[in-house]
């Protein structure tokens, strides 16, 4: 039975499309962007959080490792990561909680009898499921497509998070049981998006324009961001491309740049680039959200 | 209509809750309300003592008790405050908790404690100290009821009782949930003479054994009758002194009025709104006066109750919502006169409050089953949002009929954060009330009380009896019965913790421990039920609750149409989550062993941190939505219901469970050590059915799932607490969020929810004191998080916020 790395369900999620939902954090993704506030998202495998700041060097970890990550060296405690297989063992028994596993196998089935827990909660305030990441769309079809189906077939709305960077065959086999999907656009120059994001945009727009043609039902959002796209010139770009591509996207979230995810990062030995990264002032939103309105997309709103 | 909504606009500006009130009578009248301190009244006692002096043996016992009310009310002090419009108080003023001596006749220690005592205190005057020593402890001292009970209770009663394994309700107070029905509202006193009349003329002396008690306990009513109109009669001659020698003609055309109203009730039925309010009000003071029942007397559905005179005098134009409002706040502010009388000893620990539980249940269904809600409704959701008092504890009834808009106002009002308006699940409520034998249209028409105890208002006597606590039935199997905090062998010797070599043979020895301590205080309530219908007759009660005047029987004899003991179960969450520890590590995963857990629970777990870790953070928890804990709950849920339920009482009734603890699941903690959980010795056990502090982390969909496992409608109600900050259901979206939980909870028959809402001082808390705050869910960009999950400056950040979001 094939599995998908989960790093979390997050249940009572009411910022991730209609009503409460249960969002659904894939883990592992294409694009490493350089604001993303869920690194622990962006690798495929299992990884373990190491606080190195809470760790007390107690060595109570030690024994429970059964491939020898963990030793103390002159009274601290230092970590292999390159041993950790990801088991998870030592987070059962480390009191100073320093160490917690980002990552869980499911199977398709596993996930739909998750999902489904919170059915009436999702009737009651017509919410459903939101499929996020991570990058949802870079799982494997053979898990997304029953995954999908199964949610459809429960008659519970299916929402995907999606940064459009996957081949649009993998869109094109979960299209029928899809009711929305929440369409990032970061960049429109095809290079400031590869310096920021590590991709090209190419075919994020090409898809994005597929799915509009196929008639998909498309929430635009747009990661706002002060220092690489939170400027005029760009939303103004945004509108051209869709009201030339005959694209209408239901709504059209605009979403303001946080650093909170800025302390996950050394947990997990990365570097983050907090100097030049910068929070878009409400007054600026507001203009953006605006210039969104007048060209016709009623629908625009700051936040999810 | 306009009006009513400015006043009420007015609300979110008002900062000083001390200013409260639509207009300048109701914050004058609110702010002696709740600047006054508590005190006590002997007023009372001391014709009481008169009474029982000059007639007992004389006259048979319920007209005994009867001529105490009727003497008290011919003779008391009355309080006519400055602009009030609703008139009686129980003592001589605001704020006045008259005493009941017979039931419980306190020491001169008792009255310095009441007096010094830093919560629930009450002022007591040098005075008092002599009229205690000289005329009431004489008299009282061995013929109270509470010297009665403790005489009659086996020794391992005492034992139990005193190790804090159960409480006993009817040891200070008299049995009590009372709770009125419609006819409080539509009948005068002098009706129910003659109903008494009637009652007595068909009286059988020729066939009927029990003749003679009838006619002794219906002339024992038509004297309680007479005594609340008395009561009138003396206020009514109150209102036209005052009225002549008013110089205001605004306030003389009012007492007038008064004067006029008073000509109509309490003898006759009311005619107006107005009429009605006070008319139950008097009501109020004759059940609360006569003996001490637990929970006052609540109005029931009051909205339902009043709207008929509501509709009438708005149509006459002699009301309008302005005025309306008014005399419900007036009423609101009555309530808060009352404290609780006076509690001492284990009955002050499992209800440490001054709050005396009136309820209200605005909405729900009429006893057609049809949709309830109406103007009314919503006059008292306003009144509710205006007033903020824990007094009348006021909440809504919700039913799938019921309105969005009804549910959304309420969840208004809710959000702010300060526990009221609750929620009762009417459909549920129906369907419990079913299971428990009652007509359907009493079910519709009953309601929630107390905090969440069910019961056929108007019809039904259901009592309380005692907080059962169940994690320490746990802790007894697990130590071979003997209490591990006083060495004392409590329980049965069924073997210790290493013995049980399967999960299922802890569980066999755990049934038996429970039911060995069920028999106990069963055997207990029988004395006490028995001592409470023999000696404690409540006429007046027994007027305004049906059944008791046709059949000539005392309330408290089993004269009511039904009659109900309940016993609350307290700490389902403390106990699930200590049996999935053992289950978890010990028998299904072997992570360690029992000998190695109870070491660590012996030394409270100091010196066993990861054993702590493991149990306390690694282990699966009730409250997340997780079949391996829920499961457990519902095993041992089912157990407790099934060991109690549908057991005889002795005046004709059941018993049945409620799950709910007041302030008693701190009284239960502190007297429990270590448990497998990792809940540390003396600290609270959870409350309610809601999870072990800071146990749910899978969120409140997840919370509200695992509590709708249990059979809620196989209880007599469930207590349920979710708590938010103010951002996370800030806005329309917030707003409609809540109400869709609700609605979530309530499909899945869920009984009782009931919210806090997180102000800044308590956030503050949660950041020195993470661990137990691990179910606090805050807004915090885009996305809701737990506050525990975000870093300290984050967390700095949304303190700053959150006082804005209450602008």
């Amino acid at each position: 039975m094939k599995t998908a790395v989960v790093t979390n369900i997050q249940r009572y999620s009411t910022h991730d499309g209609d009503g409460v939902r249960t969002t659904i954090f894939f883990k592992g993704c294409p694009l490493s962007c350089r604001w993303c506030h869920n690194p622990e998202s962006q690798d495929f495998r299992k990884e373990l959080f190491f606080y190195d700041n809470k760790c007390k060097n107690c060595g109570g970890c030690i024994p429970r490792c059964p491939s020898g990550a963990n030793v103390l060296e002159e009274g601290k405690l230092c970590f292999d990561r390159s041993k950790c297989t990801g088991c998870g063992n030592c987070t059962d028994w480390c009191i100073y909680e320093a160490r917690e596993l980002a990552g869980k196998d499911y199977t398709a089935e596993q996930l739909v009898k998750e999902a489904k827990k919170d059915r009436i909660f999702y009737e009651q305030s017509g919410g459903g499921v939101t499929l996020s990441g991570g990058e949802v769309m870079s799982q494997d079809i053979e898990i997304l497509e029953p995954l999908c189906r199964g949610l459809h077939r429960e008659g519970l709305s299916v929402f995907i998070d999606t940064c459009g960077f996957a081949p649009y065959e993998k869109y094109e086999k979960i299209l029928p049981y899809v009711d929305t999907f929440l369409y990032d656009i970061k960049a429109m120059d095809s290079a400031v998006h590869k310096e920021w994001t590590g991709v090209d945009n190419a075919l994020i727009l090409e898809n994005l324009k597929k799915l509009s043609a196929a008639g998909a039902n498309i929430y635009i959002r747009i990661p706002t961001i002060g220092g690489v796209n939170a400027n005029e010139g760009f939303m103004q770009q945004v509108i051209a491309f869709l009201t030339e591509n005959n694209i209408h996207p239901a709504q059209v979230n605009l979403l303001p740049y946080h650093n909170y995810g800025r302390n996950k990062y050394a947990s997990l030995a990365k570097e983050y680039d907090d100097a030049s990264m910068q929070v878009p002032s409400d007054e600026q939103m507001e203009q953006f959200k605006n210039m969104f309105i007048n060209s016709g997309f009623t629908k625009t709103n700051i936040g999810g | 209509m306009e009006e009513v909504k400015n006043a009420c606009a007015c609300d979110a500006k008002i900062e000083n809750d001390s200013d409260r009130g639509m207009n300048a009578r109701i914050k004058m009248l609110r702010k002696i309300s709740h600047t006054t301190e508590p005190h006590i009244d002997l007023e009372r006692a001391q014709i009481e003592t008169e009474v029982y002096k000059k007639y007992e043996g004389s006259v048979s016992l319920p007209v005994l008790r009867s001529m105490v009310l009727k003497e008290y009310f011919s003779r008391k002090t009355l309080y006519f405050g400055d602009g009030e419009l609703i008139l009686g108080e129980k003592g001589r003023d605001p704020q006045c908790s008259p005493t009941f001596p017979e039931l419980c006749c306190h020491t001169l220690e008792d009255m310095r404690n009441m007096d010094a005592r830093s919560l629930v205190y009450f002022r007591v005057r040098e005075e008092d100290y002599k009229i205690q020593e000289e005329e009431i402890i004489p008299y009282w001292k061995d013929r109270a009821v509470r010297e009665k009970i403790i005489a009659h209770m086996t020794p391992e009663w005492k034992q139990a009782y005193a190790a804090g394994m159960f409480t006993e309700f009817m040891e200070q107070r008299g049995p009590g949930h009372t709770a009125g029905g419609g006819q409080i509202f539509t009948t005068g006193y002098n009706e129910y003479k003659a109903q008494i009349k009637e009652a007595m003329d068909k009286l059988d002396y020729l066939k009927d054994p029990e003749a003679y008690d009838k006619l002794e306990e219906l002339k024992a009513m038509d004297i309680a009758c007479d005594a609340v109109i008395i009561l009138g009669e003396r206020y009514h001659k109150l209102c036209v002194e005052k009225a002549a020698a008013e110089t205001d003609p605004v306030r003389k055309a009012e007492l007038e009025q008064m004067a006029k109203n008073l000509e109509v009730i309490p003898a006759n039925k009311p005619q107006t709104y107005w009429q009605a309010i006070q008319q139950y009000w008097f009501t109020h003071l004759a059940v609360t006066t006569e003996l001490n029942p637990w929970d006052a007397l609540t109005p029931g559905r009051l909205d339902q109750h009043l709207y008929p005179y509501y509709k009438v005098d708005v149509e006459n134009g002699i009301l309008d919502d302005y005025k309306a409002l008014e005399l419900l706040e007036c009423l609101w502010v009555k309530f808060y006169n009352q404290p609780a009388p006076v509690k001492v000893g284990i009955t002050l620990k499992e209800s440490s409050t001054y709050t005396d539980f009136a309820n209200i249940n605005t909405g729900g269904v009429d006893a057609e089953g049809h949709d309830a809600v109406n103007p009314v409704s919503y006059l008292i959701l306003d009144c509710m949002d205006e007033m903020k008092q824990v007094q009348p504890n006021s909440n809504v009834q919700i039913s799938r009929k019921n309105p969005d808009k009804f549910l959304l106002r309420a969840c208004e009002v809710a959000r702010k954060g300060w526990g009221q308006p609750a929620f009762y699940n009417s459909d549920e409520i129906v369907q419990e009330l079913l299971n428990a034998g009652k007509s359907l249209a009493d079910a519709r028409m009953g309601g929630s009380s107390g905090c969440v105890e069910t019961g056929a208002w108007g019809n039904e006597a259901y009592i309380l009896t005692g907080y059962f606590n169940i994690p320490k039935v746990l802790q007894l199997t697990l130590y071979n019965g003997v209490d591990q905090l006083t060495g004392e062998q409590l329980g049965l010797a069924l073997g210790n913790a290493e013995d049980y070599k399967t999960y299922d043979e802890l569980f066999a020895a755990f049934k038996k421990q429970l039911e060995y301590f069920v028999d106990i205080k069963i055997r207990g309530n029988n004395m006490i039920e028995q001592i409470y219908a023999k000696e404690m007759p409540a006429p007046c009660l027994s007027v305004v609750t049906n059944d008791c005047i046709s059949k000539g029987k005392d309330y408290n004899a089993g004269g009511s149409r039904y009659n109900t003991r309940y016993i609350q179960g307290v700490g389902i969450g403390t106990v699930t989550d200590s049996l999935t520890a053992i289950k978890y590590n010990v028998y299904d995963n072997k992570k360690i062993t029992m000998a190695e857990l109870i070491k660590a629970m012996d030394g409270n777990f100091e010196n066993d941190p990861q054993i702590y870790h493991l149990v306390h953070d690694k282990t699966p928890k009730f409250g997340n939505d997780d079949d391996y804990a829920d499961d457990i709950m519902k095993t041992v849920f089912e157990l407790y219901r099934d060991t109690i339920d549908g057991r005889p009482t002795m005046c004709g009734g059941q018993y049945h469970v409620d799950m709910l603890p007041t302030t008693c699941h701190v009284y239960f903690g502190d007297v429990l050590g270590a448990t497998p959980n990792g809940r540390l010795a003396h600290k609270p056990l959870s409350e309610g059915i809601s999870p072990e502090k800071g146990a749910d982390t899978n969120g409140p969909t997840a919370v509200i799932k695992s509590m709708a496992k249990m059979d809620h409608c196989s209880t007599g109600g469930t207590l349920l607490n979710q708590k938010f900050t103010p951002k996370a259901l800030a806005g329309e979206t917030g707003l409609k969020n809540l109400g869709a939980l609700i609605r979530s909870y309530f499909a899945m028959d869920g009984h009782h929810i009931q919210f806090n809402v997180i102000d800044r001082q308590t956030l503050l808390d949660a950041q020195a004191h993470p661990e137990e705050y691990k179910d606090l869910i805050v807004r915090v960009a885009g996305y809701s998080d737990y506050f525990r999950n975000l870093d300290k400056a984050l967390q700095d950040e949304i303190i700053y916020r959150t006082e804005q979001s209450f602008d």
